[in-house]
């Protein structure tokens, strides 16, 4: 199960059937075995890892410091509902440390950024402050380097 | 002066290379799968290359002691305990040499006259006998086959050890068939040996890369210990070819005997390596784990696509290796690796390079990435059929 994951973890493109081989299995076996983690929520969906940079769409992605006051009974959880529920919120997380929530947002311009911060996370109720720091390179993400890929420059045969 | 006269006819003897024509094809073609590659595909863990990179901001750019840097040989000796169970004393059973390559020559070296014979399995690695011819030694060669899963047996050994037999090579897991040898098998082999004058040279640099069961060094056989020079090295388990190191473990004479070769021939390995290769024993388990499995998934689609296409294919079970028969197709090994590069781009290598036992195979090696296997895998599919066919 553990390397059935983390097959598809590296490469969410293999089919069910080389899936099988790799791991000695019948391609049934392998599909029950997915759509039983599918629907425990192990596996919550199959996405594609862009380098937008190289495209004619390039959008800004920041990361948000928040600081909030937790609400009592709720924690910092609904907060947090509140936050991540827009779409522009592409991953936050409750962290430990100087502030409170780390909200990773994309948008289209710095302006457009920015200006979801002021109107819509700022003047939460609860928030208390916000630090924001725009991404100017992403070297690395999802384990990914973001370089041109390496060719593969070993002789053609090696006895 | 006829200089090609002066070379020494020992030297001039050995035939060129049979796979010397593949690279000069493929030097004029484009979009070309190389399965022919006898090395990982993978760089070295990043953890590694660091530790080397950082011992030369150190300035640590002198040589070692001969037998290469104590730190390293107690880390070999660490590791060896760990994964075979073998006891070694890093101070006088162990010696880092320049890959196993080196190993497996100043081995030879310390142990043949001129005339002594050398028992070398085959198919396998091509230095085998090539040290052996350099050592002045007479290679006697055993045809594995493929039905006893290309592993050694006491009925192919024993008709040919002779009163001048001197050594044997033992190279498991094999290249290029991907054979293992296991504890049951190796025990057969020991029952032939504990009580002859034979040392066996095993080079097992593909011992981690093993995908049933564990892989067990002869040198475990308590009665064998003292009679087999283990080789063994950096380049494939830890990907770490280009570095150049490997290392030899065996009786305090032998390597004592080896040293000697190696402080005038080498004087010490490339000490930038031996720093990295602390760290690679030391921290770099899980790597080398995750690449035995990546492998192991490649293998298991490699040998199912070969299958897939018609071709008998035992089970490797070692190295990054299938083994292939392609007598099927009516094709020699060579007919069949020369036709399927020009038609179908696809690069894998004659058995035969490997022996003439490898007549009727060829290798093609799962170091590479799954993409590449399965685009080489279908053309090799639709070749095999066109053969097939036109029989
Ligand atoms: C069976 C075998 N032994 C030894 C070697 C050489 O290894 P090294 O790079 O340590 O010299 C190879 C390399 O292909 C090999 O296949």
């Amino acid at each position: 199960m553990e390397e059935l994951l983390e097959i598809l973890e590296k490469n969410s493109k293999l089919s069910e059937e080389q899936i099988a081989v790799m791991l000695g299995k019948s391609v049934e076996e392998i599909k029950s075995a997915i759509k039983k983690l599918e629907d425990e929520g192990v596996i919550l969906g199959y996405t594609t890892l862009i380098d937008w940079e190289k495209t004619s769409k390039e959008p800004v992605t920041a990361l948000i410091e928040v600081r909030v006051t937790p609400q009592r009974g709720e924690g910092f959880d609904k907060v947090a509902e509140r936050i991540y529920r827009y779409p522009q919120v592409k991953a936050c997380y409750l962290v430990s440390g100087g502030f409170d929530l780390m909200v990773v947002i994309e948008g289209k311009s710095m302006k457009e950024v920015a200006l979801f911060v002021a109107e819509k996370l700022a003047p939460l109720e609860s928030v208390v402050s916000t630090s924001t720091h725009f991404v100017l390179k992403k070297y690395k993400d999802k384990g990914v380097i973001f370089e041109k890929s390496r060719p593969d420059n070993r002789e053609v045969i090696i006895l | 002066m006829n200089i090609e006269k002066m070379i020494s006819p020992t030297i001039r003897n050995i035939p060129p290379s049979g796979i010397r024509k593949y690279f000069d094809l493929v030097n004029e073609m484009k979009d070309v799968i190389s399965l022919g590659i006898g090395e990982p595909d993978f760089v070295t863990p990043w953890n590694v290359r660091e530790a080397g990179i950082y011992s030369l901001e150190k300035g640590y750019t002198h040589y070692s002691s001969n037998a290469g840097f104590i730190e390293l040989r107690r880390e070999i000796a660490a590791y060896l305990k760990r994964k075979y169970s073998l006891d070694y004393r890093p101070e006088d059973q162990i010696i880092v040499t320049v890959g196993a390559s080196e190993g497996i020559d100043i081995a030879l070296r310390a142990l043949i006259e001129p005339g002594d014979e050398v028992i070398i399995p085959e198919p396998s690695f091509v230095a085998y006998k090539g040290c052996a011819v350099f050592a002045r030694a007479v290679p006697v060669i055993i045809e594995l086959r493929e039905e006893d899963q290309f592993r050694l047996t006491p009925e192919l050994l024993e008709p040919a050890i002779t009163e001048k037999t001197k050594v044997l090579i033992l190279p498991y897991p094999n290249n290029p068939t991907g054979a293992i040898m296991n504890e049951d098998d190796l025990r057969k082999i020991v029952e032939v040996l504990k009580d002859k004058d034979i040392i066996v040279i095993s080079d097992e640099i593909y011992g981690e890369l093993t995908y049933e069961g564990k892989h067990v060094s002869i040198a475990s056989f308590p009665e064998m210990k003292d009679r087999t020079i283990l080789i063994n090295g950096f380049s494939k388990a830890f990907a770490m070819t280009g570095w150049r190191l490997g290392y030899a473990c065996g009786h305090p004479a032998v390597i004592d005997a080896m040293k000697k070769i190696h402080q005038y021939a080498i004087m010490c390995s490339p000490t930038t390596a031996q720093h990295a290769a602390i760290e690679a024993l030391r921290n770099s388990d899980d790597d080398v784990q995750a690449m035995v499995r990546e492998y192991n998934g490649r293998r298991r689609i490699m040998v199912d696509g070969f299958r897939k296409a018609g071709l008998d294919c035992f089970e490797p079970l070692g190295a990054f290796y299938t083994f292939p028969s392609i007598k099927k197709t009516g094709l020699t090994s060579d007919e069949f690796c020369e036709r399927l590069l020009m038609e179908e781009r696809v690069l894998v290598v004659p058995g035969t390079a490997f022996g003439d036992c490898g007549a009727g195979f060829i290798r093609a090696t799962y170091a590479s990435s799954i993409e590449n296997i399965s685009e080489a895998l279908i053309r090799i599919q639709r070749f095999v059929e066109r053969y097939s066919n036109a029989k």
